[in-house]
């Protein structure tokens, strides 16, 4: 390979890390913030597309991304309550729950979404990190959407709430012990279906930069398991918000694989690498978890981790 | 008894509910839903001709729901049975070409049994990194799924390809002699059969043999299978494996009586309509018949919403998803002692000896 082909395939998977990466960044502090109350939502695909309809619709409709924004994350809010309070009911699984989801969500989102498939909606503006430098290729991996920052911060919040606020540490009781949260006459299901909600909401905000931002129209294929990928993330991230930053960029930039070496003039095994987050996540999994134990940091009510 | 009747009951209830949801959402797009019922009915069981397509259909339906259902016996929650069935009909494909194979039933027997065993191999590995790794099943079948698409399609855009298969990549076709047919001169193939009898002889193992009692005790109670010395990682090793059998033979079935070679319009979501198949059957192979039945028609169905009233294709997954959702909080009704229930509302709406507001339950 050439210098150039070199920094092509270099700054394809930076630009990757930040581009894909962001989507990753809010569902996974999203799913965090549902397990983190003790429940687990497989129902964040479903909500990632819905999201990303909304989001599409939303700027289409008003000529504002922003309110495309707002409308993704109510989208991906309201789906998610459905995930909260079906899960309340009784005898009703959680797991089985999501799946459903997901399923509702993604044919809600192709039937809402048909009209949606040709039009152009008007994009989350970029920020340029590349301005110094003089290759054209770094200069493009180097935009940034603008809700990158916004997914930083919210990270950031989110391990300081958890830690140091009432409703963090509320938050946190009810998903390791409900039997300690009723005991102090809080409802553990009300708990979790704001929780569960909110989680929804910031799950909306990565379906809003698939479409708004990267890769930028509405289309069937938008998602391919970003929001699934968010359980495992979660896991390798140990339930902290602050790891999920660095969690989104290594998968982020392992999803950009495939298309940088394509943009780099190499088109063979495109498919197979593609494949590259899920056999991570696959090896992170063998890696981190044990048979007969529950994986560190898990938050103690997840039927998923026992 | 009552079980019995909240067995059936309830999920019909929950269908017939998700249909009259299904209607009114239909008809906040302007399309009149009394059409749409009538539609779906005809176009799943109005005729002949429907009556076909909807069984061509539920074949692989049965087959991919039973990778959730049995699995679910022995207490695992398995939903990657889309990657056992894109595996199973390239499995199959490369069967065909690469083996020696006689014309006939004894070639066609082989190369189902590529599949089958390819989707056994991909779903026991979940169950594997499970026992042996501690990993959720969940989470890693679906994972697997995903890992089994990309190989699929790298394969067959590439080492696999049929380069006489231009816009379309393919494998090479199957030899007309081991192309899988109509049952009695009908569109219907034999799939249908098989998919009948795999059900069938699950539900026989399950309820009749040693291994079959010892899957369930796994399922229903971990605890007693330890105390009496089951060995509970093997037969979760099985029933992963028979699950992913059947979901690998859907994908050869799929192949060998459809499409005759391995291409992309494999994947056709069966995967994931056969866990909502499996659940609404409640995880019993006898059931899963009539409600893959039922599901095949209303993917049958769909095609002519599209054609005859304008919806889109993706109607029958909202109907899917509402039927799926209501089947489950249809769950939370279990438990409840409808009786009691009645005579107190009776009590509450008649004349009341009690003041208002007093109406513990």
């Amino acid at each position: 390979m050439t210098p150039d082909q070199w920094i092509a395939l270099f700054s394809g998977i930076v630009g990757g890390a930040l581009r894909v990466g962001t989507p990753f960044l809010f569902v996974s502090l999203g799913e965090c913030l549902t397990e983190k109350s003790g429940r687990i939502n497989l129902g964040l695909e479903g909500v990632l597309v819905l999201s990303a309809m909304a989001a599409f619709g939303g700027a289409y409709l008003s000529g504002s991304p922003w309110v495309g924004v707002l409308a993704g994350a109510l989208a991906g809010g309201l789906l998610a309550a459905l995930h909260g309070a079906l899960c309340s009911l009784k005898g009703v699984n959680d797991v089985a729950t999501g799946i459903a989801l997901m399923m509702l969500g993604t044919g809600l989102a192709f039937y809402l979404g048909k009209p949606l498939i040709q039009p152009q909606a008007p994009q989350i503006p970029a920020i340029a990190l590349g301005l110094w430098s003089d290759s054209s290729a770094v200069r493009s991996a180097l935009q940034v959407n603008m809700l990158l920052p916004l997914g930083l911060l919210l990270a950031l919040v989110m391990g300081w709430a958890f830690k140091h606020t009432r409703y963090g540490l509320l938050l946190r009781m009810a998903g390791d012990s409900a039997h300690a949260a009723r005991a102090l006459g809080y409802s553990v299901a009300t708990i979790r279906v704001i929780a569960t909600t909110l989680g929804g909401m910031v799950a909306g905000l990565g379906g809003a930069s698939l479409t708004l931002f990267y890769p930028g129209s509405w289309n069937e294929g938008i998602s391919s398991g970003q929001g699934l990928i968010a359980v495992a993330l979660v896991i390798f991230a140990r339930w902290s918000p602050g790891r999920c930053i660095g969690a989104a960029a290594l998968f982020g930039g392992a999803g950009a694989i495939g298309p940088a070496l394509q943009s780099a003039g190499i088109g063979w095994g495109y498919h197979l690498f593609n494949t590259v987050p899920y056999v991570l996540t696959l090896v992170i999994l063998v890696l981190t978890c044990k048979p007969g134990s529950v994986a560190q940091g898990s938050p103690g009510e997840l039927s998923s981790a026992r | 008894m009552r079980d019995t009747l909240n067995n059936i009951g309830l999920p019909l209830l929950a269908i017939a509910a998700a249909l009259a949801l299904f209607g009114v959402f239909v008809s906040l797009s302007g399309v009149n839903p009394v059409d749409v019922w009538l539609l779906l009915f005809k176009g799943a069981f109005g005729d002949w001709f429907s009556w076909q397509n909807t069984l061509q259909r539920a074949a692989p339906l049965m087959l991919t729901a039973l990778c959730v259902a049995v699995p679910a016996r022995a207490g695992l929650v398995v939903i990657g049975g889309e990657g056992a069935l894109v595996l199973g009909g390239l499995a199959c494909a490369v069967a065909a070409q690469s083996l020696p194979l006689p014309e006939g039933p004894v070639g066609i027997a082989v190369i189902c049994a590529a599949g089958a065993l390819a989707g056994a191999l991909w779903v026991a590995l979940a169950g594997w990194l499970r026992q042996y790794r501690g990993i959720n099943e969940t989470i890693s079948s679906l994972l697997l799924a995903y890992i089994a698409i990309g190989l699929f399609k790298h394969l067959v855009e590439g080492p696999l390809r049929d380069p006489l298969s231009l816009n379309k990549p393919a494998t090479h076709s199957l030899p007309e002699g081991l192309l899988i047919g109509g049952m009695g001169g009908s569109d219907v193939h034999w799939g249908l059969a098989l998919g009948v009898l795999a059900c069938i002889g699950l539900a026989l193992w399950m309820r009749w043999t040693a291994s079959g009692f010892s899957v369930r005790v796994v399922g229903g109670n971990p605890r007693a299978a330890q105390l009496v010395g089951l060995p509970a990682s093997r037969l979760i090793l099985t029933a992963c494996a028979l699950g992913g059998a059947a979901a690998g033979l859907a994908g050869a079935v799929e192949v060998a009586a459809v499409h005759t070679n391995a291409n992309v319009s494999l994947i056709a979501f069966y995967g994931y309509a056969g866990i909502l198949v499996s659940f609404i059957a409640r995880h019993h192979p006898l059931a899963i018949i009539p409600v893959a039945i039922l599901f095949g028609g209303f993917g049958a169905a769909g095609s002519m919403l599209q054609r005859r009233l304008g919806l889109p294709d993706a109607s029958v997954l909202v109907l899917q998803g509402i039927a799926f959702v209501l089947i489950l909080a249809s769950e939370a009704l279990r438990g409840v002692d409808w009786k009691t229930r009645l005579t107190l509302f009776f009590r509450a709406a008649g004349p009341d000896p009690l003041p208002a507001g007093d109406q513990r339950s």
